[in-house]
């Protein structure tokens, strides 16, 4: 079809260039940075209100029936709160949207929304989105369906109660958990939101394959965008997995059909199929991105190449495929055939392998590094550590005979918060910190931006690490009240230790708010490139005008070609032509390579 | 469909790329769209192996020649988009009409005659709802045993329900692109939005052909 190539080219975007007003600029906006910056504000408020229920949770489980402080006491109607005392149903509701909120809210938005838009076009020389309006609507989706998920918490009933796995046949009908409306209203807001995420997706794959400048090859993309492509094939294949099952779902808890309730002769546990063969790819969705952000802040920092881009690449697609096949090691409790969960445990200790590579290859890299110790870095070496953390706790549970003592206890908790928190969000600290000048032209305080690292550091472990302890001592995952147990009685100050750690890393979070907010204004004019990088993104102005680039860039090789023997400068950007009579031993050979077929 | 997207710039892609973005697009939303009949076809399957009883004997409760005629009408609608295509293709304007016309009708049908079928079969007492399942069989008494349970039913109605609600949100598409022919909005060398909306409805069909097989013939 050589033909219909001129459609593309002489519809233009020239009109993108003059003045759109308020409306088309900050609300209604197609450009691929404006819409970042909007995923980026809605998803941190969500991460807010996910920390916020998060802390309710852990008032409850620190200071069991004892009436919420003062200050908070009276917010709460007495279907939620009586005179300040979490209910057991409002608790189960807690425990549910607090996940859902991080999990479809925050994280996603953060790594896919925020980091895709911004890093995609910027990193392959593209000056906006394949389909810049589609876009746009996968912005606007986000917002409708978190005011459904928060109008939930208003209906009667309350908001879902089923944890965020919602599995049937708890969530398929309202008798169990008290809950009907509510459980609507998450299956709906869920529904519309994974229109976003496939939107979304689909704009990136057609970005990246598609709309790169010339010379950059596959091999020389950046590994940011290289992640943030192989998670938008997950969001692409994985969403609608799920959206099939929440509308088989929405239909048993409406028109009455049984696919997932027993009484019918559904299928409970292929509820349980439908969510973790979505669930899993899910966990790489979550994790990916800041693998990416990782890689380019450890190798920036260290201005040394990163250690095995190759290989780097490799790990990162075999994750992608690798993620699809072990779904069933959520699920070795259910009763599944002990050959069928021994194929489970081999390949997820198989997704180790990949998972390693990159851990070394981080490593690799900051060895004999010239290490500058900012933020970004900092923050980018603690998710390293972090993540090692909560993979080895999770090669316990890949193991389905440990995974019988282990599954569904504070263990598990313990873990996930390891590879969520620890991992994803230690990984976007990075991200924010190191991006925030091309986002909004001005540096982060470092200072405040250090003592909060530091602070979220400490705290974060006096939190979480020792809820393996709890796990492993039996207590079980999303109860109410561990003291109705004698046997775990005797854990209550170590709960009342992890409650006031999670509160003070809450409150730590303040200072990242002030920081984030006080450096829009106040901070230190960044210019273009403030961290010496190679990167197209480092190229143009902070933050780049409508168009991104005055002209087409053209790569001339690999995104880490940092600290280069032959140059005085420690760092070569990708678009900067060959010296042609230089010693590197470069020529100015044709700057665009050969096509590469089959993409 | 047709002007979905902005093209974005006034550079060439990538030297090799052949596929222009609208198209690339559309590929990469099939491929998600086969994901969510995957999901339901696959849960379709698991319920049917492992609760056999709850099915009957093709032909027997569901109208086999009735939908065996909407599966002809829907394929010939894939001749005539291929038709309407090759006629822009030769820059035959009124080709491209009539045959994005005669498509539209077609899918409308099938959209209607499933309605039809619909309706007679929550009057046999086939429905998806676990309490009001009492399915009769075809042109059978009222009161005559129960065939077949629920989850026929209900995967029934799931799985040719989504596929109908695709064709409608089809033929909307394609009234818009039809629309947009009328006013002469295709040439010879701004056919996107026509092979676009092709590629989405051949999609479809081949979505039925695999659904009328599994639900109505197996």
């Amino acid at each position: 079809m050589s033909t219909t190539t001129a459609t593309e080219t002489h519809a233009g975007h020239a009109e993108g260039h003059h003045d759109l007003g308020f409306m088309r600029t900050y609300i209604f906006s197609t450009d691929h940075k404006m819409i970042a910056r909007q995923f980026l504000f809605t998803a941190l408020l969500f991460l807010a209100l996910g920390g916020a229920l998060a802390v309710m949770i852990r008032w409850q489980l620190g200071f069991p029936t004892r009436p919420l402080p003062l200050p908070i006491r009276g917010l709460f109607p007495d279907t939620m709160a009586p005179s300040g005392i979490i209910l057991p149903e409002f608790y189960n509701s807690l425990v549910t949207m607090h996940a859902t909120f991080m999990v479809f809210f925050a994280l996603m938005p953060l790594m896919a929304g925020v980091f895709g838009n911004l890093l995609i076009p910027l990193q392959i020389g593209a000056d906006d989105m394949a389909f810049p309006r589609i876009n746009m609507l996968s912005f606007w989706i986000t917002p409708v369906a978190g005011a459904i998920m928060l109008a939930s918490f208003f209906v009667e009933g309350g908001a879902a109660g089923a944890g965020w796995t919602s599995y049937a046949p708890l969530s398929a009908s309202g008798e169990w958990t008290g809950v009907y409306m509510g459980q609507i209203l998450w299956l709906v807001s869920l529904i519309i939101l994974g229109f976003s995420s496939i939107t979304g997706a689909l704009n990136y794959v057609t970005t990246v394959i598609n709309m790169r400048a010339p010379g950059m090859t596959w091999f020389r993309i950046p590994l940011a965008t290289w992640s943030l492509f192989v998670t938008a094939w997950l969001l692409l294949l994985a969403i609608p997995i799920l959206t099939g099952g929440l509308i088989l779902l929405l239909f048993d808890q409406t028109i009455g059909t049984a696919f997932f309730r027993p009484e019918g002769s559904g299928e409970p546990l292929l509820w349980q199929h439908i969510f973790w063969f979505f669930g899993h790819p899910e966990v790489y969705i979550l994790i990916l991105p800041a693998m990416g952000f990782v890689s380019e802040v450890i190798a920036n920092r260290s201005r040394k190449p990163i250690f095995g881009y190759h290989s780097m690449v490799v790990a990162m697609v075999a994750i992608g495929f690798l993620g699809w096949i072990v779904w069933g090691h959520h699920m070795f409790q259910s009763g599944m055939n002990p050959l069928l969960g021994m194929t489970f445990v081999v390949t997820t200790v198989v997704i180790a392998v990949p998972s390693a590579i990159k851990t070394f290859n981080w490593m690799g890299t900051l060895w004999r590094g010239n290490i500058h110790m900012d933020t970004p870095l900092l923050h980018a070496v603690a998710f390293v550590a972090l993540f090692i953390i909560g993979g080895l706790s999770g090669i316990f549970m890949a193991s389905a005979p440990v995974d019988i003592y282990f599954h569904d206890t504070y263990f598990i908790v313990a873990h996930l918060h390891y590879v969520l928190v620890g991992g994803s969000l230690f990984g976007i600290f990075a991200g924010i910190t190191y991006y925030y000048p091309k986002m909004f032209g001005r540096m982060m305080g470092e200072g405040l931006g250090k003592l909060h690292f530091g602070l979220s550091f400490v705290f974060y472990n006096m939190a979480f690490f020792p809820m393996h302890n709890l796990g492993v001592q039996g207590m079980m995952r999303r109860i109410y009240d561990p003291n109705q147990y004698a046997f775990l009685q005797g854990l209550q100050p170590m709960n009342t230790f992890i409650s006031i750690s999670v509160f003070l890393f809450a409150a730590t979070q303040v200072l990242f708010a002030f920081n984030f907010l006080w450096s829009l204004k106040a901070g230190r004019v960044a210019g273009n490139n403030p961290w010496k990088s190679n990167t197209l993104l480092w190229t143009t102005p902070s933050p780049p005008p409508h168009g991104n680039f005055p002209e087409m860039p053209i790569v001339y090789r690999g995104p880490y070609e940092y600290s280069h023997p032959d140059r005085d400068e420690d760092f070569w950007p990708q678009d900067e032509p060959p010296v042609a009579s230089g010693s590197g031993g470069q020529t100015a050979a044709s700057p665009i390579p050969e096509p590469v077929p089959g993409d | 469909m047709s002007q979905a997207a902005v093209a974005t710039m006034d550079r060439k892609p990538m030297p090799g790329m052949k596929v222009y973005n609208m198209k690339l697009g559309m590929w990469v939303f099939l491929l998600s769209e086969v994901m969510f009949f995957t999901s339901l076809i696959g849960s379709y399957l698991i319920m049917r192996f492992a609760h056999p009883d709850h099915w009957t004997d093709p032909g027997v409760v569901l109208n086999v020649p009735l939908t065996a005629v909407n599966t002809f009408l829907l394929i010939c609608s894939s001749v005539t988009m291929v038709k309407a295509f090759s006629a822009i293709q030769n820059g035959d304007q009124k080709g491209l009409k009539n045959w994005l016309l005669a498509t539209i009708l077609i899918g409308a049908s099938f959209v209607g005659i499933q309605g039809i079928e619909y309706a007679a079969l929550s009057g046999e007492g086939f429905v998806a709802a676990l309490d009001g399942y009492h399915a009769v069989g075809r042109g059978n008494p009222h009161e005559g045993p129960s065939l077949g349970g629920p989850l026929y039913g209900a995967t029934f109605y799931a799985m040719t329900g989504f596929h109908g609600a695709h064709v409608s949100i089809g033929v909307l598409c394609l009234i818009f692109v039809y629309i947009k022919a009328l006013r002469g909005g295709y040439t010879e060398d701004n056919l996107a939005g026509v092979e676009v909306i092709g590629l989405y409805w051949h999609f479809v069909d081949l979505v039925w052909i695999l659904l009328f097989t599994i639900v109505y013939l197996i």
